[in-house]
């Protein structure tokens, strides 16, 4: 029998501090574009999110990419947004998924896409994230369907859902955080953060819930390239970033240095907080920096399980 | 009540000026309370209509009736001898009322006057928003009684998702988030312990989803 535990799991399992980043297929059917990003991160990161059509615009499908990215030795993370598919549409793509050797899963509500390029189109949402946890953990404990219907060889993924610990309201986004992992989440990663007193805040309500001991908190970074880089990323909703950190990038000389020191300030703060068992690293537009920070972080050689 | 709004004018105009003989219907329920569709509008489109033939030299003759409701088939009966006469009937009701005068006058050409919106109240004076879908499965004692399925964008059944900012839809700045407000809600009656219970994958069947619906009520059918 296949090893069915994906490499993330298995890191994470040994107590080892989990590195991820992201892949972002492109918005064409070039494979190259995705087999070049994920030969730049190659044993580099434990795993890399497969983005689904990001901020809800049309590109290549996160299953063929993940696919592409797992065929260059990067493990997958696949994600999976409810927008676009109702329930047959996802069942049947994480079935395929797990077929082509996919092992992480990484399920979130989507952007909304009147947000993206294709505005007019139709709203699906047929279930909404929590649901479709709880429905693939019972795909995969019971080997049942939505529709209670029995699956000969159910789908097999390291669950996994999305936190934001600077969304509103607080106190329901804390609920809502407790009830992914109740439906079957076994990581979580963060929305990012630049704000490490909030983020400190928070994670005090998560430890006092318990919830870091029941799923692996991932805690998400994004490393800003350049002064505008920074200031769209405010922009983004559910986003906290100080004043004092835009001001810096804005008076500094060298943009990229600023922004890579920055994030490695954060980093180094993030690794402090007690509950957190990796990070996850959202490099848009700067794909290369990864292994650098990645190195000057002192996260390389990856561990090999 | 169902919102509607007025088509374009041109819009009206381009679908009604091969007619000679038009009836402009308006009607006395929901779309004469949101002022889209009742008798003073019917009027105030024939009026449009009679200027533009005028104006273009085309001889046309317009003329309103206004039925109680055009989704009950005794209130177009009693204009049918005004109807009758006329070769294009533009319905000025919603979607409904234009299909049911379809049925009325089979062999008439029938094309609607407004666009139906939604099941909505009136918030101020100009201003309704959307309170329900119709999905046919009401949930509302879930959460607060504001309902997820019309007031979030995404329809999500257990919490908001991670784009809201400041009580507001990730889509608009203009809408409020619906599960914020069904937070605020089920704090103050004292329910929110309710949110914490996970709420399962829904049946959709009752909705659009399930195809047309029908309902028949055995208890008051003769």
């Amino acid at each position: 029998m296949t090893d069915i535990k994906s490499n993330l799991q298995k890191i994470l399992d040994a107590g080892h501090f989990s590195v991820t980043s992201e892949i972002g297929p492109p918005m064409s059917a070039n494979a190259d574009f995705v087999r070049h990003l994920a030969k730049d991160i190659v044993v580099m990161v434990d795993a890399a999110n497969v983005t689904d059509c990001q901020a809800a615009v049309v590109r290549m499908s996160s299953v063929a990419a993940s696919l592409l990215a797992l065929q260059e030795g990067v493990e997958p993370i696949l994600q999976m947004t409810c927008r676009d598919r109702n329930r047959i549409a996802i069942q049947s793509d994480l079935l395929g998924a797990s077929a082509l050797g996919i092992k992480n899963l990484l399920i979130l509500s989507g952007d909304h896409q009147s947000v993206g390029n294709h505005p007019q189109s139709k709203n699906v949402f047929d279930v909404d994230s929590i649901q479709l946890l709880k429905a693939m953990n019972d795909h995969m404990e019971h080997g049942v369907f939505i529709s209670g219907s029995k699956s000969k060889m159910p789908a097999q993924f390291f669950l996994g859902a999305t936190t934001n610990p600077f969304a509103d309201p607080e106190e329901i986004q804390l609920i809502r955080l407790e009830k992914k992992i109740n439906a079957g989440a076994k990581f979580v990663q963060t929305q990012a953060i630049y704000n490490i007193d909030r983020f400190n805040e928070w994670m005090e309500k998560v430890r006092k819930r318990g919830l870091h001991e029941r799923a692996y908190m991932l805690a998400g970074i994004v490393v800003n390239k350049s002064q505008k880089s920074i200031e769209i990323t405010a922009t983004v909703p559910g986003m906290d970033i100080p004043d004092i950190l835009i001001e810096r990038m804005r008076n500094a000389e060298d943009k990229q240095a600023e922004g890579l020191a920055i994030a490695l300030e954060l980093i180094s703060e993030i690794r402090k907080v007690e509950g957190i068992s990796g990070l996850h690293i959202m490099a848009i537009g700067w794909d290369e920096i990864v292994p650098v920070i990645l190195d000057k972080a002192g996260f390389l050689p990856r561990p090999v399980i | 009540m169902i919102v509607a709004e007025q088509k374009d004018f041109n819009d009206i105009l381009r679908s009604v000026e091969a007619f000679q003989r038009v009836a402009v219907a308006g009607c006395g329920v929901c779309v004469t309370v949101c002022m889209s569709g009742g008798e003073k509008e019917a009027v105030g489109i024939a009026n449009l209509l009679r200027l533009a033939a005028k104006e273009s030299g085309r001889d046309a003759v317009y003329s309103v009736a206004t039925p109680f409701r055009q989704c009950d088939m005794e209130f177009l009966d009693e204009h049918e001898a005004e109807l009758e006469d006329a070769d294009c009937i533009l319905s000025m009701a919603c979607g409904a009322g234009v299909q049911f005068m379809t049925e009325k006058f089979p062999d008439k050409v029938v094309v609607p006057g407004l666009n139906t919106m939604f099941i909505g109240v009136n918030r101020e004076l100009g201003y309704w928003t959307e309170m329900c879908q119709g999905c046919g499965n009401c949930v509302l004692e879930k959460t607060g009684g504001i309902c997820p399925v019309a007031r979030c964008s995404k329809s999500h059944f257990n919490g908001p998702c991670g784009g809201s900012g400041d009580g507001k839809c990730e889509i608009d700045k203009e809408i409020e988030c619906g599960w914020q407000l069904i937070y605020e809600r089920m704090k103050r009656i004292n329910q929110l312990d309710k949110l914490t219970e996970l709420e399962d994958v829904r049946d959709w069947s009752t909705s659009r989803d399930g195809g047309p619906r029908t309902l028949r009520r055995e208890d008051v059918q003769l």
